[in-house]
């Protein structure tokens, strides 16, 4: 029976890497082998395998090249190894070094090969023709799309195009679209932060200066209690848990989830709390309520470091914690148990992402957040800070780089003297010429449709938008069409709209979601792995990503489609230089133009060779500090997170960090709003409150012309006195531009549970121009919706996919895991519906802004991760609509692996009244048995 | 990259190159971290180019959505004494000298009598090719090939990649997200549970409950 065969190794020693991975502490070096794994969560270590003789270990008789690159999935920003054969990547290993992931993949991650292997890649150009699809060369393709875009053009002008970027294109393809939409002459450019994280960017960024996560992943290893909020990190950031756990593990830490599900994140967690959908403020309040009664707030952080305490006090009385518990259904106890923990294990770090950011009230919800962090005196250290989880690979570098119709790139605004004049200079064309490429002045200074609701720019009366012409083109650019809400409303505007363009590495619901004869071309783009550039994940840190292999088929890289189109538009000559001279070298030229311009947030001294350098030096840097020690990146931070002020300066890890100097990654609040609030009171820091080393040891103002000298000598002048180029402000309770919530208020959903409550949590008042459309509030929040609709709707993510899905949903192997479409549903609910497990059921939301409510068909999953008073639903799904089976729009061969209905499509009509973010998370819906 | 001050001394000077006792391969599923993200299962996809319909290594959820949800990476458990081999009519199944389990496809008859033995539910019976010549039984290879020629192309078409000829660790333990899934030689694996029990405080293994109550 037994015979015993023994190959080469005969199992002694493999994997140094590996073993180091799990068991930092085990030296590291001087195994054959690589790959490791340490033993703290770290990775595993060195010796798991022990060595064999050098001599009997095998070689895989393969001529593989290794590639780093980085996933393009999720922000976390994790780096792999592809290994290719003659342009084809054949496998994937661990980069156990790298310092985010130590190797470590999630399901996404792992299938990052099927992204450019899979079957359903689009091969050439196609354009929908008297219903049929047929193939074009790009020449063609191209050929047409400009000459009908100069058509569109001439009769409309240029505020008759939307642009919907890409949160998937890395820095210099985002920064380029935005170029390009700038030099088209239109501000109707928006990509998928719009629907996102747009709140926390609105909100934070008006609380402390700037709008991103202010601490890391590996921050979060120094924390000694983690509220997670509105963030299901097992299932959307699923390598964050090592960072999370080791804190667990090895500090103690106290994880503390709040959510209305319980989530995978809540099974790990010490306490959770459970809550209703959309009452976030309310929680925090009474969070904050406890704190302060028991004198658990941290004094000196308010008193120097803060403006507008008095006023967030005067709203607290309105929350006391038996009105909170009705609120949010959180029992008085847990919210007093949850404050005593954060006030008792500090630093403490927040987590929050899209459950708190898509709601009609979503800014509120963000500056919620931080001002918990203030009051506990989080801020500005080590295991603290608003560790905010972003999306996309790239939607942190996308939004910094201002692909985003209320922002050129840096978060420079749209002002035509101001923000156009300076990016024109790095652009190295007149002001003048840029001016005369839009309309007028009025419509340049203009914030453009949002990602959001882009589509009413098609479908309303040209009288009731806030520019005199409706969108006549739209082109999609890595952006799904079932991401965005009233999907019903979305697909009546894909019907009507003259040129529908869709660029993607797949067919996506955007070409097949419209029933339409003519007008819709597809373009295959490469993915994420067939072209280089550099990307920023969530916590700042800007990463280059190697290109695998060439674009596959005929797939072209963004870039150069964004090139082509800009030559054939005739502008090419002013879009391919800046004011150093034409591009030579791409994409790195791009990077140096950036480098040039993003002055504001110190995206500056991550040059490409810096960044190109650290891929080598991934195991010099230290996990907790993220900071290397000897090589030649001693001193640097990994990925150089900004603001990076000069090519010297290492980076800023831990934003408002006072305890380093500026020159190490210190500073203090950004002084953002000038040194006097309109009421009198100072904006500057208090005494001894500004970073170490520090000339000026108080609150100081921005310095003259910081944003805007590009030969970096405000910057290297700050840095030498220890001043941060920004000043040293305070961060704001109070937000006096935000005139219906200067501090955060909790308002009842437009749909609300609680018809009862709407009265005294009243929503906003409509606005008649948002982003050049009307927005609706008070007019649509009816105390009836909840008679015919009496649950609450929710939707979120499945750890297989991402996004709409449109790229995973073609990968056979994730599509194996999550084969189906499906709402959750409790026990309870089911049973008194007389549902099963497995049964066809019907999701119908309210009729909003359309004469017919709007209606899924979706398999019933019976789980207790909901209560009973809810349906929740996975947003990745496309190629049903209404029930109905869109397979044959599809062109032949190219039906994803994985179908079903969008979850958007009965998603309730809903907006941020500051950034027009979509409300995805508190809606209202009924069930019927199919 | 140290995290943390809690060390596994090695005694001997050289490390543990300078241990010469024959290596045991285990895996070990840290039911604490593990959490259910999918990784080891694409990995193993990906790896191997296992086809649809084949789940070399599975996660189990247990309680989901209630208080002691529990994930548990199941792949095969490579038994010291395994039944599988103990059932097998046909000699297919053997313990290598480190521990691993090979079915060799082309003695296996594809009765499904490992199916009965196994407690973890590791065999697998696929319909067609690669591996499926006659629906003969596929399982977890700890990513160690098969027993042909190490990087032949038979061994690759019938049971993918050989990692542990070339020194590696097998894939989805290499890449688990949390470090749950660990993979290597026994005694190494002892020390990445030690370890974690001294940084935790307590030990956590599966059924360590169940072995030794609490009250």
């Amino acid at each position: 029976m037994k015979l015993t065969r023994v190959i080469h190794s005969g199992g002694q020693n493999l994997d140094s890497a590996f073993t180091d991975s799990l068991q930092p502490s085990v030296s590291r070096r001087g195994f054959i082998t690589a790959a490791g794994m340490g033993i703290g969560l770290a990775a595993m270590g060195p010796s798991l395998v022990r060595e064999a003789k050098a001599s009997g270990v095998a070689k895989d008789p393969r001529n593989l090249t290794q590639i780093k690159t980085i996933c393009g999935n999720c922000a976390v920003g994790c780096g792999f190894i592809a290994e290719v054969e003659n342009d084809t990547w054949v496998s994937i290993e661990p980069w156990f070094e790298h310092p985010i992931n130590q190797g470590s993949l999630c399901s996404k991650g792992a299938a990052a090969r099927e992204h450019v292997i899979s079957e359903k890649r689009l091969k050439y150009p196609m354009k929908l023709e008297g219903g049929k699809w047929k193939r074009l060369s790009w020449d063609t393709a191209m050929g047409e799309i400009s000459s009908k875009l100069q058509d569109i053009r001439k009769k409309h002008g240029p505020d008759s195009l939307m642009i919907l970027g890409s949160a998937h294109h890395n820095n210099e393809t985002a920064y380029a679209l935005r170029k390009f939409a700038a030099f088209w002459g239109s501000n109707n450019i928006d990509h998928q932060a719009r629907i996102c994280h747009s709140t926390t960017v609105a909100g934070i960024a008006n609380t402390w200066g700037y709008g991103a996560m202010t601490n890391s992943m590996n921050d979060i290893r120094n924390s000694k209690c983690v509220f997670i909020i509105g963030e299901n990190v097992c299932t959307s950031h699923p390598i964050a848990m090592q960072h999370i756990l080791t804190a667990k593990e090895e500090n103690k830490a106290q994880i503390i989830v709040a959510d209305p599900r319980f989530t995978q994140t809540s099974a790990f967690a010490n306490k959770n709390l459970k809550f209703r959908s959309g009452t976030d403020v309310a929680l925090i309040y009474g969070l904050v309520n406890v704190i302060l009664k028991n004198g658990w707030e941290d004094k000196s952080m308010i008193n120097d470091r803060t403006y507008g305490y008095s006023d967030l006090k005067e709203e607290l009385k309105r929350y006391d914690l038996e009105t909170v518990s009705d609120i949010t259904g959180c029992p008085v106890a847990d919210i007093e148990h949850a404050a005593r923990l954060m006030a008792e294990n500090r630093p403490g770090t927040l987590i929050w992402a899209m459950g708190g950011t898509q709601h009609a009230n979503g800014t509120s919800n963000t500056r919620s957040y931080a001002a918990l962090q203030l009051i506990l005196g989080n801020m500005g250290k080590p295991g603290g800070g608003c560790n905010i989880f972003r999306g996309h690979d790239n939607v942190q570098g996308a939004t910094d780089l201002g692909v985003l119709s209320n922002t050129l790139p840096g978060y420079y605004g749209l002002g035509v003297n101001s923000a156009y004049k300076h990016w024109s200079n790095v652009w190295g064309v007149e002001h003048d010429w840029t001016k005369s490429r839009f309309k007028n002045e009025k419509i340049m200074g203009k914030p453009g449709f949002t990602v959001a609701r882009w589509y009413e720019g098609v479908l309303m009366d040209s009288k009731e938008l806030g520019q005199d012409v409706n969108v006549h083109a739209a082109f999609f650019w890595g952006h799904s069409s079932n991401s965005l809400s009233q999907m019903d409303r979305v697909k009546k505007a894909l019907d009507k709209v003259d040129l529908l363009v869709d660029i993607d590495p797949f067919v996506t619901t955007t070409s097949i979601l419209p029933d339409r004869k003519d007008g819709v071309y597809i373009l295959p783009a490469a993915t994420v792995y067939e072209q280089a550039g550099s990307v920023t994940n969530s916590n700042r840190d800007i990463q280059w990503r190697n290109q695998v292999v060439k674009p596959v088929w005929e797939s072209r890289k963004d870039l150069d489609i964004i090139i082509d189109l800009a030559d054939r538009l005739g502008f090419g000559k002013e879009f391919k230089k800046n004011r150093k001279g034409p591009w030579k070298q791409l994409p790195e030229d791009i990077t140096r133009e950036w480098n040039l311009g993003m002055r504001t947030i110190g995206m500056t001294g991550q040059t490409v060779e810096r960044m190109k350098r650290q891929q080598e030096w991934g195991h010099a840097f230290d996990l907790k500090t993220k900071i290397a020690e000897g090589g030649p990146c001693d001193g640097e931070q990994w990925g150089l997170p900004w603001p990076c002020w000069t090519e010297k300066h290492p980076g800023s890890h831990i934003l408002y960090r006072t305890s380093i100097p500026v020159a190490k990654g210190g500073m203090g609040f950004r002084a953002r709003w000038g040194t006097k609030a309109p009421d009198g009171r100072t904006l500057l820091a208090g005494n001894g409150s500004a970073p170490v080393a520090s000339s000026i040891n108080e609150g100081y103002a921005e310095m003259k012309n910081w944003k805007t000298d590009l030969t970096g000598k405000v910057f290297e002048d700050a840095i030498a006195k220890g001043l941060a180029p920004y000043g040293n402000g305070r961060a704001r309770f109070h937000v006096w531009t935000f005139k219906d919530d200067p501090v955060p208020k909790h308002r009842e959903p437009i749909h609300s549970p609680r018809p009862d409550l709407i009265t005294d949590w009243v929503t906003y008042d409509d606005v008649k121009d948002h982003f050049r459309v009307p927005t609706l509030f008070k007019s649509l929040q009816k105390s009836d919706w909840v008679k015919k609709y009496p649950l609450i709707l929710s939707s979120g993510r499945q750890v297989e996919f991402e996004g709409g899905g449109n790229s995973e949903r073609n990968c056979q192997w994730l599509v194996e895991l999550q084969p189906e479409m499906y709402a959750e549903i409790h026990p309870r609910l089911a049973n008194d519906n007389r549902i099963r497990h497995g049964d066809w059921i019907w999701v119908e939301s309210p009729e909003d802004t359309d004469s017919e409510p709007s209606r899924i068909k979706v398999k019933a999953k019976v789980t207790r991760r909901v209560s009973p008073d809810m349906i929740y639903l996975p947003f990745h799904w496309g190629g049903v609509f209404n029930g109905k089976d869109l397979s044959d729009k599809y062109p032949e061969g190219y039906v994803p692996y994985g179908m079903g209905e969008s979850a958007n499509t009965v998603m309730n009509y809903g907006y941020d009244r500051i950034t027009q973010m979509q409300e995805t998370k508190t809606g209202l819906c009924r069930i019927i048995k199919a | 990259m140290a995290t943390t001050n809690i060390t596994i001394p090695n005694r001997s000077a050289s490390g543990p190159e300078g241990k010469h006792a024959p290596a045991r391969m285990k895996f070990y599923v840290d039911t604490k971290r593990c959490i259910e993200c999918g990784g080891c299962e694409i990995a193993c996809k990906n790896e191997n180019n296992v086809p649809p319909g084949i789940a070399r290594i599975r996660v189990v959820t247990v309680n989901e959505g209630q208080p002691g949800e529990t994930n548990v990476a199941v792949p095969c458990m490579h038994c010291s004494n395994a039944p599988c081999i103990s059932v097998c009519p046909v000699d297919a199944l053997f313990n290598r000298a480190d521990g691993i389990v090979h079915v060799n496809k082309e003695t296996c008859i594809g009765c499904g009598y490992c199916l009965y033995a196994c407690p973890f539910g590791a065999p697998q019976f696929p319909q067609g090719s690669p591996f499926g010549k006659r629906g003969v039984m596929d399982k977890c290879t700890y990513c160690a090939g098969g027993p042909e020629e190490a990087f032949s192309a038979v061994e690759q078409q019938l049971y993918g990649s050989n990692r542990i000829a070339e020194g590696k660790l097998p894939m989805c333990a290499s890449v688990c997200s949390t470090k749950a899934l660990v993979a290597g030689d026994a005694e190494e694996v002892a020390n990445v549970v030690r370890y974690r029990a001294a940084a935790r405080g307590s030990g956590n293994i599966w059924g360590a409950g169940t072995a030794y109550p609490s009250n």
